[in-house]
Parts: structure tokens; sequence; C-alpha cells
């Protein structure tokens, strides 16, 4: 079988305004079938490994996979951990990840992972197989409408009904899904398209007619933003996801060293500015640091980056940053002025935006403001108080960060040990937090770090993870195993649920219902050896750094660390449900 | 308020699932939606009406626009627009009261398009308002069934100057 040969759009958005449509490129006159088309159309998109698990509709496709070894597709456990994984390698590589699962059931087990990569903005590419199209509709086996089921949560799907359409529906796919506000692309592909023979057709040139996201934010915009900058006498940053994962993060360094303007990013934007960067005040939001929550209520110019004013980052609308004017930059349209009413809109690519309005700023004089950041720094760091006989989680993501140099990819679960790690390790490098930041999906972070480690072999992957999170995914150790994947787990073992039993502790007098997990939780070591994995128990902090070298050495597959810490530790700062961002509580009295 | 939003989409079978699901996925309110072929193959033409504040009609306008097989969203309701409804209404009308009903029916520049011994079908077009007012008008008779387009609506060309 030969592979079409066609000129690919290097640059899609080369002429946003052109009048001309593609038209489709005929290379050869060799018909192939669907799954050969497919193949051929994910190889030509670049892609160099696939997640999937197989099933009854996906036989002709698999048998493709089987001839084509240039396709490296690594075998899940499990159809959410697969699609967490291309999730994590997309969040780590930058290219689109891409999951391929049967109809039915394995359709309907990505619906977490593409609600996480949905909300989070990640460029996925979710292909699932379908009952014949004569059969659909008719509840066949193995039948989902997995269109309707995902709707709210793809920014696009197709059916595939003629085979000649899916080279252009898969080009199309990895356009909406890599462009503009990125976000997962589901293709469903009966099982008889996919038998069919056909012509393998690309577009020359990619236009689709109702799909032209903004690059370049308005000139005129960026002027009155720059204006602004240079006026204001309290300015601060506020950098989310978007720069990390716009690839912007030397952009916006520029712009926050030239201008001397203090940052604090978000949960997602962690990493885009380097933690040890002096003007780097860390999160901020429900567990942000004291100085980040009181820079953003006290300023007089927030300038927002890249987010999108999430309500964990906000605490209660009417007391956020109500002194301040408001520039926001976002590629999405409809985040600007959503929650939060902003004066200066600019849509476009943070990365094309950036470099225009660092020509434009000046240094404005903001040595008061400064200092009296530092003040608030010094006066309210993050602490916690170390104990010789008991770990203290904090203490495990402390010693991490160290024995990394900030440098390795963090890919945390949901919960406490997400936000310790958020406060605690020091991030050096964009794309290095990999965390479910909108849906917040315990079970995101094992397979998530799979997909990172098989996308970025360079760098050293570490996944921090609760007792609790971890066992919705935990088979994916399997697959870590079978390829040698070298993710060092660090299980935050606390034996509850504990950002549940933190709030339960706080304002429900200690109920703890349903949140301890002592009673039901298997021994972690044991688990991870019955898979293959190395595996080591933590009980005391002097073990704590020994470990860590220990895992750091084992290259050739994962390392489980067990690490038995502090029962009931809690994470602060904290801003209470419905409270504002200055109203945190700092500790427990 | 009423907004009267006209939006232009490429036909296939996803986007009007698309656009249903945005409006009971994120709690927007419809209050009527029709739609049609557009000027060109392969294109529809739907307008609805909907009810909000103006960061509601904002947030609208923009996830409609942000749908990939929509081309054009655009909110009629402070532009100048003509604006139109289909009714059928089928009212019981007994020999006694039908020429009190046809009188009805020509104050509103309506026809009649069915007769039975017991009920008259009135076709009648018109804004929303008149349609509610025709309506209302021969409830009294009772009304047995009805059946409504919902508005379409276009943008009036400008003549002369404004």
């Amino acid at each position: 079988m030969e592979r079409a040969i066609v000129n690919k759009a290097e640059n899609p958005d080369e002429k946003p305004n052109s009048t001309e449509t593609g038209f489709p490129v005929q290379p050869e006159n060799e018909k192939m079938s669907g799954g050969e088309i497919l193949i051929c159309a994910l190889l030509d998109e670049g892609v160099d490994t696939i997640f999937g698990f197989p099933g009854g509709v996906l036989l002709h496709i698999y048998d493709v996979i089987y001839h084509k070894p240039e396709l490296r597709h690594i075998l899940i456990k499990h159809e959410q951990g697969g699609t967490h994984a291309a999730d994590g390698y997309a969040r780590a590589t930058g290219k689109a990840g891409v999951v391929l699962v049967t109809s039915g059931p394995g359709a309907t087990n990505t619906v977490t992972g593409i609600a996480t990569a949905f909300m989070d903005s990640i460029p996925l590419i979710i292909l699932t197989g379908q009952v014949p199209f004569a059969m659909m509709g008719n509840d066949a086996f193995q039948e989902a409408d997995i269109i309707g089921v995902t709707r709210p949560i793809t920014k696009h799907s197709y059916l595939v009904r003629d085979v000649n359409e899916l080279g252009r529906v898969v080009q199309e796919a990895f356009h909406i899904a890599t462009t503009g506000k990125p976000g997962p692309v589901l293709i469903d592909l009966p099982k008889d398209m996919v038998a069919q023979k056909g012509y393998y057709n690309r577009l020359k040139k990619m236009k689709i007619r109702g799909y032209n996201p903004v690059k370049n934010g308005h000139f005129h915009q960026i002027v009155k933003a720059a204006d602004a900058i240079n006026k204001a006498k309290k300015p601060v940053f506020y950098v989310g996801g978007g720069v990390n994962f716009g690839n912007a993060s030397a952009e916006l360094t520029e712009l926050v060293e030239k201008s001397n303007i203090p940052v604090t990013t978000t949960l997602m934007g962690l990493g885009a500015v380097r933690s040890d960067h002096p003007l780097n005040l860390g999160m901020l939001g429900m567990h942000g640091t004291w100085a980040a929550n009181m820079a953003v209520s006290e300023c007089d110019l927030l300038i927002a980056v890249g987010s999108r004013f999430d309500d964990r980052v906000t605490g209660r609308l009417n007391g956020f940053s109500v002194k301040s004017k408001k520039i926001h930059i976002d590629i999405d349209p409809a985040s600007i002025s959503k929650n939060v009413t902003v004066d200066i809109p600019i849509v476009g690519d943070v990365k094309n935006v950036l470099p225009k309005l660092t020509e434009l700023v000046e240094r404005p004089d903001i040595s008061a403001w400064l200092q009296k950041l530092d003040s608030w720094k010094e006066a309210h760091p993050l602490k916690y108080a170390h104990r010789d006989d008991t770990i203290m989680p904090q203490y495990v993501i402390e010693k991490i960060s160290e024995i990394t140099n900030g440098d390795a990819i963090v890919v945390t679960d949901v919960g406490q040990h997400q936000m310790w790690t958020a406060q605690f390790y020091k991030f050096n490098r964009p794309r290095s937090l990999l965390s479910s930041g909108g849906l917040g999906t315990m079970g995101y972070g094992f397979p998530a770090a799979v997909g990172a480690a098989v996308g970025r072999p360079d760098r050293k992957v570490f996944c921090i993870a609760g007792d609790g999170g971890f066992q919705m995914t935990s088979m994916e150790l399997a697959t870590a195993v079978k390829y040698k994947i070298p993710v060092k787990l660090a299980i935050i073992n606390n034996s509850f649920l504990g950002m549940v039993r933190q709030w339960q502790q706080l304002f429900f007098d200690k109920r703890y219902s349903h949140t301890y997990l002592k009673d039901s939780n298997p021994d972690f070591v044991k688990l991870a050896e019955s898979y293959g994995a190395t595996a080591f128990r933590i009980q005391r902090p002097r073990e704590v750094v020994p470990t860590l070298q220990k895992a750091m050495e084992i290259k050739n597959g994962p390392v489980v660390m067990d690490f038995i810490v502090a029962k009931e530790a809690n994470v602060f700062p904290m801003v209470p449900a419905g409270a504002a961002l200055y109203e945190m509580i700092e500790d427990e009295n | 308020m009423k907004h009267t939003i006209s939006v232009t989409f490429e036909h296939s079978f996803n986007t009007l699932s698309r656009i249903a699901g945005l409006f009971s996925g994120r709690g927007f309110n419809i209050d009527s939606i029709s739609l049609g072929t557009a000027e060109k193959e392969g294109l529809a033409r739907m307008t609805l009406t909907t009810r909000g504040d103006e960061r509601i009609i904002e947030q609208i306008t923009k996830q409609l626009n942000k749908l990939i097989n929509i081309i054009k969203v655009v909110d009629l309701t402070f532009e100048p627009f003509v604006e139109r409804e289909l009714a059928l209404i089928k009212v019981s009308a007994s020999p006694s009261v039908r020429m009190e009903i046809m009188q009805i029916v020509s104050i509103f520049r309506a026809k009649i398009i069915d007769i039975s011994p017991k009920s008259l079908t009135i076709e009648l077009t018109g804004s929303a308002d008149k349609v509610n007012a025709s309506i209302s008008m021969l409830k009294p008779f009772g009304i047995i069934e009805t059946a409504r387009t919902g508005s379409v609506a276009l943008r009036r060309e400008f003549q002369g100057k404004t």
C-alpha cells in the first residue's frame, strides 16, 4: 500500500480571509480500506503514538495497526485511563493526544477523560468505533450514541458515513482540536465504513467556513492596555493555563520582566513563570498564597492572561478585585466578561498578543506596591509544622521538588496533595504541572503521567496522587510495567479522602462521613509488586530522601512510593466557600 | 428582555442538537425556534427568540458563534428587522357564530383554509404579538388546536437616510 503524498497545510491560518475553498487531492488511483485511510491520516498528522483498546467494531483498524509498526500503539487497561493518558501526552508534548476505543462501553468509558480535557482546553482526538451504519439506532449490541453523549463536552464531533470523507475529517479534526481554544474532537467510525474501500482525500488548504479563530489581538485594544499598564500604580498579572499550554511562557516572562509587574498564576498557569522568580507571588485562589490573594484584592489593574476567572480563582464574585480596572487577554471571546466584567478585552492568541504588548509597555513606578507585596510575602509565607516522627505531606513534595530541581513533569491527581504540589513544588519550566484543574477528576493523575512519560521520554515524570484517587485508575500500573514507562508515583497516603475530610473537619464538626479509607485501602506495596512494579513504603521523615534517591535510579519501569503521612493535615491558606479572596483563613485557629 | 437572534449554519445532523444542547446545558431560555433552508445549498437559517439580560444574551451569541458549523450569528433586536410567524388555529364554530369569527379573521387579515360543521381552521401570519392578539380574540369561541411556527426574521434593508 502506497501512502498518499500530499501537501499538508503548513500554516492553516495563512489566509484566514481567503475565499478559495480547499479542494480534495486525489494523488493515487488505488483505493484503500477505511482503516488504512485512518491510520495513514493519523501518520500524516504527525501522530507517533496512540492509546487504545480493541473491540469488535475495531477489528479492521487493529488489523491495519498490526501491519503498521511506525504508529506506536499503547494498549491501556481501561478506556478512561487511555483517554487520560492521551490527555497527559497532549499536555506534555503540545501535540494532540489520540485515543482509539471500541463502540458502546468502550466509548462511554472515555466520557470522564473527554470532559477533563474539555474543561482544561486540551487537544484530544477520540476515535470511537461504531456499529455498522445500517444497524445504528436499532439498539444493536455494544451500540451507544456516543456523539449524543459527548456533545456538551467536545469541541466538535464527526460521524463518518462515507469512507471517502474520512481523510478530510481526520485532517479537520486535528485542525479544530489544536487551534483556537483547543479541545477534544470525537470521530465516530461505523464498522462498515472502516471496512469499505475508498479514496484517501485530503484538503490542500484547511478552510472550515464557520471556524476562524482570532489569532492577532486588536491593535487598538493592545495600545489601550499598554496605556493602562503604564499608568498603573498597583498592577498585577493573573496568568492561567492559556500561557502554559499556549506556549507563551517566554513571551510572558519577557513582559513581566520589562514591566517589573508582579505575577500570580492559577493552578493551570503554574510553571508559566518560574516559581522562584522574584516577581512571582505564587498561586492565587482558594488555596493561593496570602500575597497573591491580597495583591489581586488590592490591585488597581488586573491583567488576566489566558485565564478564565474560574470560581476557584475568584472566590465570591462581588468581592473579587473590586478596586481594579481589568484587562483580559484570551483566545476565546466567550471567556471574556463571562464571570467578571472586564474593561479592556483583547481577543487573541496570547503568544501573538504578549510581544506586541511588551513593545508598548514601560516600567511604571510601582515601588511602593512592590514593597507592600514583599511585606505580605514575608509576613505570610506558605508554611507547615515539620515533625520528626511523622511525615508531613508538604515535606514529601518539597523533597521531590529538590531532588528533581524543579525540572520534572509533575502530574497530580485531585485533592489535598494537588494543592500541596501547587504550593510547594518549585516549577522551573512550562508544561510541567499536569493536573485536572477544571473538572477535578480523581483518577486522572496516574494514567496521565503514563501518557506524559510516553510523550516526553527526555523528562523525568513524577506522579503525585492520593490514596483515594489513585485507586480509581490504579490498573494502569500494568500498562506502565508492560511498556517499561519510568513514572515515579508518590502516593501521599493519609488514609482519608483528605480534601473532603478537611471540609468535614472545618465545617461539619469532624463528622467524617465516608471519607476514612484505612479499613478498605489495599497494601499499595503488594499491589504494585503484583503488577511487577518496584515499590517502597516510607513511614519516617528520615527515609523520604533516601527512597526518592533510590527511585530516581530506576529507569526501566514505574516505581511506587507509598508515603504514610500525617492523617489530618490541612491545606492552608484557604478561602472558604462563599468568601472573598481577602477573607482567607491561614490555619485551624 | 426579548431578543430575536438569526443564526446561519451548515446543515448537518449534529448542528441542530448542538444548538439545542447549548441552550439546555447552559440554562438559557428559548421562547421559539424555527429553521429552514437558507439561500445557499447546504445552509440553513434559524431564528430564535430568547430572553435574558445583556450578559446572558452576550454569552448566548458568543457560545453560538463558537460552534464549528455555525457561520453567522446576528442579534436583530437592536436593528430594524422584519419578523413573521405563521399560525394555524382551529376554532370551534357553530353556524351561529361563524360570521362573527369571519369578521375577526378579516380584521387580522387572516384566511380560513378549512371548514367543517363544527369548526374553522384559520391561517394567520404576522408578528408574534399579532398572533397572540388574534388567538386571544378567538379564545371565547373555543380553540381546539393551534400550530405555530415561531418567529422567522430578517434584517430590514434601509431605504434612504436614518
